[in-house]
C-alpha cells in the first residue's frame, strides 16, 4: 500500500512538473484554455468512471451534479465577489457531496435501466430549477462568473489563462492521485466486488448499499469540483450549460476512453474538448454549403463514436493495453502482460 | 502568415492571391496597399481578421444561420473590389448553437487563437451576455451585436460594445403605440422569451409603456417561453392560457422558430388572435419555411402568418424598387448564390455595410481604440437603415427607429405609416423621422 502511494505520488509529481513547464513555456493562451477544459472534464469523467466503470452504476445525470457545483460557486461569488477560489471549490465539493449522498441513497435501491432512468430525470429536471428560482440563480440568463485573478506573488501581468490552467491541472492531478489510490486499495476492491456480483459481495461481508452510496458520493464530489472549475472556466453559469448533452458527453468520454480506467477518463476528456476544435476546422476547410458545413462537426462526432466503439471496444485505454499485450507477445517476453487495472472483462 | 483553418479559408486564399495584384496596381475603389502597417492585433498590411459567434445549429439556427454567410458575401464583394485600404476582410464565424456556454468557449478561440481585431455581429442576447465582460476586459471592439438588447448601450461598463439594430424597448414602444391606436377596446396579452431574458423583458417593458396609456385592456403578466427544445413543447400551454384569458391581440417577443410554434399552436386551438411580433421573430420566408417544411410535426399552411403585424428598420426585403435591396440582392447572386433572399440575409448585408463604414472611418491603419472613436464620432445617417444611428461617446445604440409592417398570406411585407424614432426611456416621446432615405454609393462600397 505505502509503496503504491509513493509510486503514485512520484508519478504525479513528475506529471505536474511537466505540465507546469508546458503550460508556462510551450503552450499558447488558447491551448492553455483548452488544457484547463480537459482537466475539468477529466475530473468529472474520472469520478463517473469510478461510479460506472468500477462500481457498475450507470449515471446519466452527471451533468446535473456538475451543475450543483457550478451554481454553488456562482451564487457564492455573487454574494461575495472576493471569495477565495479555494473556499468556492470546497463549498462546491461539500454541496455536491451531500446531493450525491441523497441521490446515492435513492440510487442504491435501483438497478440497471431504472437507475439510468432516475439519473436521466435528474439531468432533465435540475436545469429547470434556476428558471423557477430566478432571483437566486439568475434564471435562464445565468450568473456571470468573473475570471479568477492570479495571486499577487506571481506578478500583476500574469496571464489569467495560465493561472486557470494551473489551478485546474492541480485539481485534476490531486483528484486522479486520490482516485488511483482508492481504486487500487480495499475500497476499490469492494466497489468492484459489488459491480461483479452483489450476492458474492454480501456473502464476503461487504455492505452493498453502503458501498454503492459511497461510490455515488465519491463521483459527486469529483463532479462538484469539476462544476466549480467549469463555472470559472466558462465565465457564465446558466441552465443551457448543463443540458442532457453534457451528461451524455461525459458518459461518452469514459466509454471512448475506456470504461473503469482513470487514464481512459483523461483520454476521453481530451476527445471531448478537442474533437469540436478539430472538426470545426475540418468543416471550414472543406468547401461545403453552409447548411451542410454547419452540421459537419455533429456528424463527425457521431462517426468518431461509432468508429471508436468498433475499433476499441474497451475504449482507447483498453486499446492501448491490448496493443501492449500484443507487443509483449510478439517480442516473446515471458513477462505476463498486464491489462489496465480496473478495466472490466471484455 | 499562419494559414487560417476557418470556414473562410477558400476565399481567404483567393483574396491572398489577389493581394499581390493589389499591391502593385491601383485598385477599383482608389485606395492602395502602400503605407499599410500591422497596426493592431488581427490587422496586417493586407488583411483584417474579425470574428463572430452565430447559431449555425440548434434552436435559433432557423433563419439566423443565414446572417453570417450573408455578411461574408458582402465582405467577399468588398475584397474583390480592392478591400478596405487594400486590406481584405477575413471573417471567422463560429457556431455556438445559441448556447451561452459554447459562446464562451468559441469567443475564447476567436480571441486567443485567431487573434481577431474585433468581434462583429455576434448573435443573441443570452449568448452574448456570457462574453461581453470578457471582451471588454480584453479591450476588444465588440461591434454591432446582433441583438436588440439595450444592455449593449452601457458606455461606462462596456465601452467596447455597440448595438446595431433598434433595441427591443424602442421596438416595443412603437409596436405598443400602434396596437393602442389600432385595436381600441381589445384585450392584449404578451408572449415573450423569458422571464430572465433581456430580449423578452425589454420588449415587454417598452410595449407596456405605450399600451398602458392606451384604450386597450392589457393583461400585464406575459406568457414566457424558454428557447430550448423542451421550451418549444410548452408553447401550446402558454398559448392556451392566452386563449382562456380572452386575449385578442398577442404582442410577441420571440425568435422565428417560436413565433412559428406559437402561430401553429393557436391555429391548432382554433384560436385566431392578431399576432404583433417584434422584427427578429417575423422574417416571412423563415417562418414559411419552418411551417411548411414539416419541422413542427406536420406540414402547415404558409398562410398561418397572414395578418401578422411587425416592424422593420431596413427597407422591406420584398421591395424590388429599393436601391439597397437591388444592390444587396445583386451581390448575393454572385457571392452567395446558395443563400435564399430573406430578411436575415438582408440583415447580414446591411450590418456588413455598416462594419465597412466603420473600418473605413478608422483610417488607413486602424487600431482598436481608433475604430471605437470612429464609430462614436461618425454621426452617420447614410446607410441601409431607415432611421439614423444613435452613436456618440455617451450612446452606443444603433438604429433609433422602425416602421410598422403587415405581412400578407404569401409573405409580402407592406410598410404602413412613417418611420418613427424614439429612445429606450419610459417617457421618451415617439416622433416621426422626416429625413430623406439614403441611396447606396454607386459601387456599393462606402466611400472613404
Amino acid at each position: 500500500m505505502s509503496s503504491t502511494l509513493v509510486r503514485h505520488g512520484l508519478f504525479f509529481v513528475i506529471i505536474a512538473a511537466l505540465l507546469a513547464v508546458l503550460t508556462g513555456l510551450v503552450f499558447d493562451a488558447y491551448t492553455n484554455y483548452n488544457v484547463a477544459g480537459i482537466a475539468i472534464f477529466a475530473i468529472s469523467a474520472a469520478g463517473l468512471t469510478v461510479l460506472t466503470g468500477v462500481n457498475g452504476q450507470v449515471s446519466l445525470g452527471h451533468g446535473a451534479l456538475m451543475m450543483i457545483g457550478a451554481y454553488t460557486t456562482s451564487v457564492l461569488l455573487q454574494w461575495h465577489p472576493d471569495l477565495p477560489m479555494l473556499l468556492a471549490l470546497l463549498a462546491s465539493i461539500a454541496t455536491t457531496g451531500v446531493a450525491g449522498a441523497i441521490i446515492g441513497i435513492a440510487g442504491a435501491r435501483l438497478r440497471g435501466p431504472y437507475l439510468a432512468g432516475a439519473t436521466l430525470a435528474l439531468a432533465l429536471a435540475l436545469p429547470q430549477v434556476p428558471t423557477h428560482f430566478a432571483s437566486l440563480f439568475g434564471g435562464n440568463q445565468g450568473i456571470i462568473v468573473p475570471a479568477p485573478a492570479a495571486p499577487g506573488v506571481l506578478g500583476a501581468g500574469f496571464p489569467p489563462d495560465q493561472w486557470l490552467a494551473w489551478v485546474c491541472l492541480a485539481a485534476a492531478l490531486v483528484t486522479l492521485f486520490l482516485l488511483a489510490n482508492l481504486v487500487r486499495g480495499g475500497t476499490g476492491r469492494r466497489l468492484r466486488m459489488v459491480r461483479d456480483n452483489e450476492v458474492a459481495a454480501r456473502l464476503a461481508g461487504v455492505d452493498v448499499a453502503r458501498t454503492q452510496v459511497l461510490a455515488f458520493v465519491i463521483s459527486a464530489v469529483c463532479a462538484g469540483l469539476a462544476g466549480s472549475l467549469f463555472a470559472y472556466w466558462v465565465g457564465i453559469t446558466s441552465p443551457a450549460g448543463f443540458t442532457l448533452n453534457l451528461s451524455l458527453s461525459l458518459l461518452t468520454a469514459i466509454v471512448i476512453g475506456g470504461l473503469g480506467s482513470l487514464l481512459g477518463a483523461v483520454l476521453g476528456a481530451v476527445v471531448l474538448v478537442y474533437l469540436p476544435v478539430w472538426t470545426g476546422g475540418l468543416a471550414s476547410s472543406l468547401n461545403l454549403a453552409s447548411n451542410v458545413a454547419n452540421n459537419v462537426p455533429l456528424a463527425v462526432y457521431g462517426v468518431v463514436l461509432i468508429a471508436a466503439i468498433l475499433v476499441f471496444p474497451r475504449g482507447i485505454a483498453g486499446g492501448i493495453a491490448s496493443a501492449r499485450q500484443a507487443l509483449t507477445k510478439t517480442v516473446g517476453s515471458r513477462r505476463r502482460a498486464s491489462t489496465l487495472p480496473g478495466a472490466p472483462a471484455p | 502568415m499562419r494559414p487560417q483553418l476557418e470556414r473562410s479559408r477558400t476565399w481567404a486564399a483567393a483574396a491572398a492571391g489577389m493581394g499581390a495584384a493589389l499591391l502593385t496596381a491601383a485598385c477599383g475603389s482608389g485606395s492602395s496597399g502602400s503605407g499599410n502597417q500591422a497596426s493592431a492585433p488581427g490587422v496586417t498590411a493586407t488583411s483584417v481578421t474579425i470574428g463572430s459567434t452565430q447559431p449555425l445549429t440548434g434552436p435559433a439556427a432557423a433563419g439566423y444561420s443565414e446572417i453570417a454567410p450573408a455578411s461574408n458575401a458582402y465582405f467577399k464583394y468588398v475584397n474583390a473590389h480592392g478591400g478596405v485600404f487594400g486590406r481584405s476582410i477575413n471573417y471567422i464565424y463560429l457556431d455556438d448553437g445559441y448556447n451561452p456556454t459554447n459562446t464562451a468557449t468559441q469567443t475564447r478561440k476567436l480571441v486567443l487563437q485567431d487573434h481577431v481585431f474585433a468581434m462583429y455581429s455576434a448573435l443573441g442576447t443570452p449568448t452574448h451576455l456570457a462574453v461581453v465582460q470578457y471582451l471588454n476586459s480584453e479591450k476588444i471592439p465588440d461591434l454591432f451585436v446582433a441583438s436588440g438588447c439595450n444592455c449593449w448601450n452601457n458606455v461606462t461598463q462596456y465601452p467596447q460594445t455597440f448595438g446595431w439594430q433598434p433595441d427591443y424597448t424602442v421596438e416595443g414602444k412603437i409596436l405598443g403605440q400602434y396596437v393602442a391606436q389600432h385595436f381600441p377596446g381589445k384585450k392584449v396579452g404578451f408572449f415573450a422569451q423569458g422571464p430572465n431574458d433581456e430580449f423578452g423583458t425589454d420588449g415587454v417593458v417598452g410595449a407596456t409603456d405605450t399600451l398602458q396609456g392606451g384604450a386597450v385592456n392589457l393583461v400585464t403578466t406575459p406568457q414566457y417561453y424558454t428557447p430550448t427544445a423542451a421550451g418549444a413543447m410548452a408553447v401550446g400551454t402558454a398559448i392556451a392560457k392566452l386563449q382562456a384569458q380572452g386575449v385578442q391581440v398577442i404582442v410577441s417577443f420571440s425568435i422565428p422558430s417560436f413565433t412559428a410554434v406559437a402561430e401553429a399552436s393557436a391555429a391548432k386551438l382554433n384560436y385566431h388572435p392578431t399576432f404583433v411580433v417584434s422584427n427578429v421573430g417575423t422574417d416571412p420566408p423563415t417562418l414559411i419555411s419552418i411551417l411548411t417544411s414539416g419541422a413542427l410535426g406536420a406540414k402547415l399552411p404558409a398562410a398561418l402568418i397572414a395578418g401578422t403585424i411587425t416592424d422593420t428598420y431596413l427597407p422591406a426585403q420584398t421591395d424590388a424598387t429599393n436601391p439597397w435591396i437591388s444592390l444587396f440582392k445583386g451581390i448575393k447572386a454572385t457571392y452567395a448564390p446558395s443563400l435564399p433572399w430573406d430578411g436575415n440575409v438582408l440583415y447580414g448585408f446591411a450590418a456588413a455595410f455598416t462594419f465597412v463604414q466603420a473600418l473605413k472611418a478608422a483610417g488607413q491603419n486602424p487600431t482598436r481604440a481608433g475604430i471605437i472613436s470612429a464609430i462614436e464620432n461618425g454621426h452617420w445617417t447614410d446607410g441601409p437603415g431607415l432611421s439614423p444611428y444613435g452613436y456618440s461617446s455617451s450612446n452606443h445604440l444603433g438604429l433609433t427607429g422602425v416602421q410598422i409592417v403587415t405581412i400578407g398570406a404569401d409573405g409580402t411585407e407592406t410598410t404602413t405609416g412613417p418611420v418613427q424614432i424614439t429612445d429606450d426611456t419610459a417617457t421618451g416621446p415617439i416622433t416621426t423621422y422626416s429625413g430623406t432615405p439614403s441611396v447606396p454609393p454607386a459601387n456599393g462600397i462606402p466611400s472613404d
